[in-house]
């Protein structure tokens, strides 16, 4: 009994840090931003006193739901796309011999070592109406030359394809580096095809890092607002240019809030369902966010 | 062991396989009788597991084809071949359950889902899993992690069954047990098994015929009893079990069936000469521990047998057993055992030291075919006695540390 005592303290002491840390840093801000949306908004730009339901009316603005369906649609596509991309990449390198696996993992991290910001103007650059991209596929008729291949939610689709991926490759790779490819061995020894075999055991082998490159895709997606800021249009536009433009354009902090109030919770509530299955699932092994 | 039927059920036909420079399996020609259990057996790096691997459709030949009833299998893909495997480490899939893991191949095969549980309900009960059939691989024993494994490939009703090193995860009882249960499916079921594997004793035990593997090419197939007490080359003799070996020349040929063998610094050996081997000819003779007889008095026996005179130089008693070490003519040295037949208490012990006689019957020595100096290395040496070595300080000093290191190792298991 006292030793049990003893060590639930010592893992308590152990806790604080962590947990003094997200309630400073992300419990605290969260609740800020969801007290903000009751707050009423005054002129000059700042929040005024007392409370008000009126700020969540303002989400009643016919242009959001476009957005919104943009914002799902950009951010599923990502990671779908991503994760489709991933596998078979972490599938490779995890079947690399030694040093052509450390030099993939090394080229998958390079482009961390330039700013984002940079990265994202390149692609500018590459999708530009007078860059070579363009021109070649002209020239090989693939599109005409009034095709815009910058300023479209394709543009931002690659391009936030292009930033996530390696936060989909990495924890991937963890989970298929400790994938014992016996087991596909005896699959194929059971008559299963490649392709069976692949999804029948390599998939359920590395669910747990599938499942974490997911959160980690989805989740910076769906408030990415610097790719479609750069490289999107006017039409594509998603809630975290929304939410730019009401904090900084319109100075309405709580109609920001309200927004992102929202954003929030429409990524928490699944996520808190997903984590509650999870816990039943048991000694699934800790997705390799660290990686990253 | 059964009634085979004399056929080549499955050959292989020069078979080689390189990896980069390496010659893992060098040109073997191997054939296999239907329903028998047979092994290949051979140290680390054989090129056996390569071989098995080649069976189950891993590895693609470099040269050679395989010949499964009739039929060239060698570019069959694995998910073609009616050959199934039990791996090393069992490769169950930690995903489904016991149930599900043996289900899954008739799933592939599309079988009708009443088929299917019939045959994994029919397995299940001949591996008594019935109870566990529910919970996943993480939840159950090494041993019954193997049944399941062998459950997996069978219900498939393969022609042949492949089990590459099945028991080597398992401790030694368990071992025991699992051998006896292999043999007893074996029974069952009927069909082909080939069985990889590095200890000699489970070859010895489970095999209908042994093939012995070495640096990639076959040694020596045949029963056990063949392998023991026949073998044709200095690996062979020194692999399985332990020997002595003589090398000398034949200098007289009394008839159809002796001839006396001159080893430097022995007296004259009476040899049979099952190799029919002309005056001259130089040899080498393996004569095992146990065919050699030690009394403290000169012998009074026939002269078919061989009598050589020494010194005990080690004595290791092992319970039933005892090893000895002889010292004869100063540069040869005789490892040799005796089994306790009698209540050894009673008995005036031979002990270090002490003169002795050894005696052997001319039939129990074997000539070899081969010989290679090296296959020396694999033999039994006398521990190391006191005394007679120079004592290395730094080995002494780092002794306990090594001791404590063991019983630390034998905690955490």
């Amino acid at each position: 009994m006292n030793s049990t005592r003893k060590k639930t303290l010592r893992e308590v002491l152990l806790t604080i840090p962590s947990f003094v840390w997200l309630t400073v840093f992300f419990l605290l801000p969260t609740l800020i931003i969801f007290a903000i949306a009751f707050k009423p908004a005054s002129f000059d730009g700042r929040v005024a006193d007392g409370w008000t339901w009126r700020t969540l009316l303002s989400l009643r603005n016919p242009n959001y739901p476009q957005i919104i369906w943009r914002t799902v649609w950009l951010s599923l596509a990502t990671t779908v796309i991503s994760l489709a991309v991933s596998i078979p990449i972490a599938y490779y390198i995890a079947r690399c011999a030694a040093w052509k696996r450390n030099l993939i993992l090394f080229l998958t991290i390079i482009p961390f070592w330039t700013s984002f910001l940079i990265r994202i103007f390149a692609w500018k650059a590459v999708l530009h109406p007078d860059g070579f991209l363009k021109h070649a596929m002209v020239f090989l008729h693939l599109i005409d030359n009034d095709t815009l291949l910058l300023y479209r939610p394709e543009a931002v689709l690659i391009v936030m394809i292009y930033t996530e991926l390696p936060f989909a490759i990495l924890p991937i790779y963890a989970a298929a580096e400790k994938f014992d490819f016996a087991l596909i061995e005896a699959a194929l020894d059971l008559g299963a095809s490649k392709l069976k075999a692949f999804f029948d055991v390599f998939i359920p082998g590395i669910k747990a890092g599938v499942v974490s490159a997911c959160l980690m895709v989805l989740i910076p997606s769906f408030g990415s607002y610097v790719v479609p800021d750069v490289v999107g249009g006017l039409g594509s536009e998603m809630i975290g240019n929304v939410i730019v433009a009401r904090t900084f354009t319109d100075r309405n902090l709580p109609a920001a809030s309200a927004l992102a109030s929202v954003l929030i919770l429409a990524l928490l509530i699944p996520m808190l369902y997903f984590l509650k299955g999870k816990k039943q699932g048991q000694n699934e092994p800790k997705p390799a966010k660290e990686v990253v | 062991m059964g009634v085979y039927e004399l056929e080549d059920f499955l050959r292989f036909k020069g078979i080689s396989k390189c990896f980069g420079a390496t010659r893992a399996v060098n040109n073997v020609n191997l054939s296999i009788k239907r329903g028998e259990i047979f092994s290949l057996l051979g140290p680390s790096g054989c090129g056996k597991t390569t071989l098995l691997r080649m069976l189950a459709g891993f590895e693609t030949p470099t040269q050679g084809s395989i010949i499964l009833g009739g039929t060239d299998i060698t570019d069959v893909p694995a998910n073609k071949r009616k050959v199934n495997t039990v791996f090393q480490s069992y490769a169950l899939f930690p995903h489904m359950t016991v149930r599900e893991n043996i289900a899954y191949g008739l799933t592939i095969a599309h079988e009708p889902k009443e088929l299917i549980r019939e045959k994994v309900d029919q397995m299940l009960t001949m591996i008594q899993m019935q109870e566990h059939a529910n919970k996943k691989p993480s939840q159950i024993s090494g041993g019954q992690k193997q049944r399941t494994a062998i459950a997996r490939a069978l219900v498939l009703k393969p022609e042949v069954l492949l089990l590459d090193e099945p028991l080597a995860a398992l401790d030694l009882k368990l071992r025991q047990k699992m051998l006896m249960e292999l043999s007893l499916i074996h029974d069952e079921v009927g069909i082909t098994f080939i069985y990889v594997t590095h200890d000699q004793g489970e070859a010895m035990s489970i095999s209908d015929r042994i093939a012995v593997m070495n640096n990639g090419h076959i040694e020596q197939v045949g029963t056990p009893a063949e392998i023991y007490e026949a073998p044709r080359s200095s690996f062979v003799a020194a692999f399985i079990g332990d020997t002595n070996f003589f090398d000398g020349k034949i200098s007289k040929v009394i008839d159809a069936e002796y001839c006396i063998l001159d080893v430097p610094d022995l007296p004259p050996i009476l040899c049979f000469n099952d190799k029919k081997l002309a005056l001259g000819a130089n040899v080498h003779l393996s004569i095992r521990p146990e065919k050699f007889q030690i009394s403290l008095e000169k012998p009074q026996v026939s002269d078919k047998y061989n009598v050589l005179e020494g010194k005990v130089e080690d004595v290791v008693y092992q319970g039933d057993h005892t090893k000895y070490w002889v010292t004869i003519a100063d540069d040869w040295k005789i490892a040799l055992t005796r089994q306790h037949t009698r209540f050894m208490l009673d008995e005036k012990p031979i002990t270090w030291n002490d003169h002795v006689f050894v005696y052997w019957f001319a039939d129990d020595g074997f000539m070899l075919d081969r010989y290679s100096v090296e296959d020396e290395d694999l033999l039994q040496v006398p521990p190391q006695a006191v005394g007679e070595t120079e004592i290395d300080d730094a080995a002494i000093a780092e002794l306990p540390n090594a001791t404590m290191l063991n019983i630390q190792q034998e905690d955490e298991q």
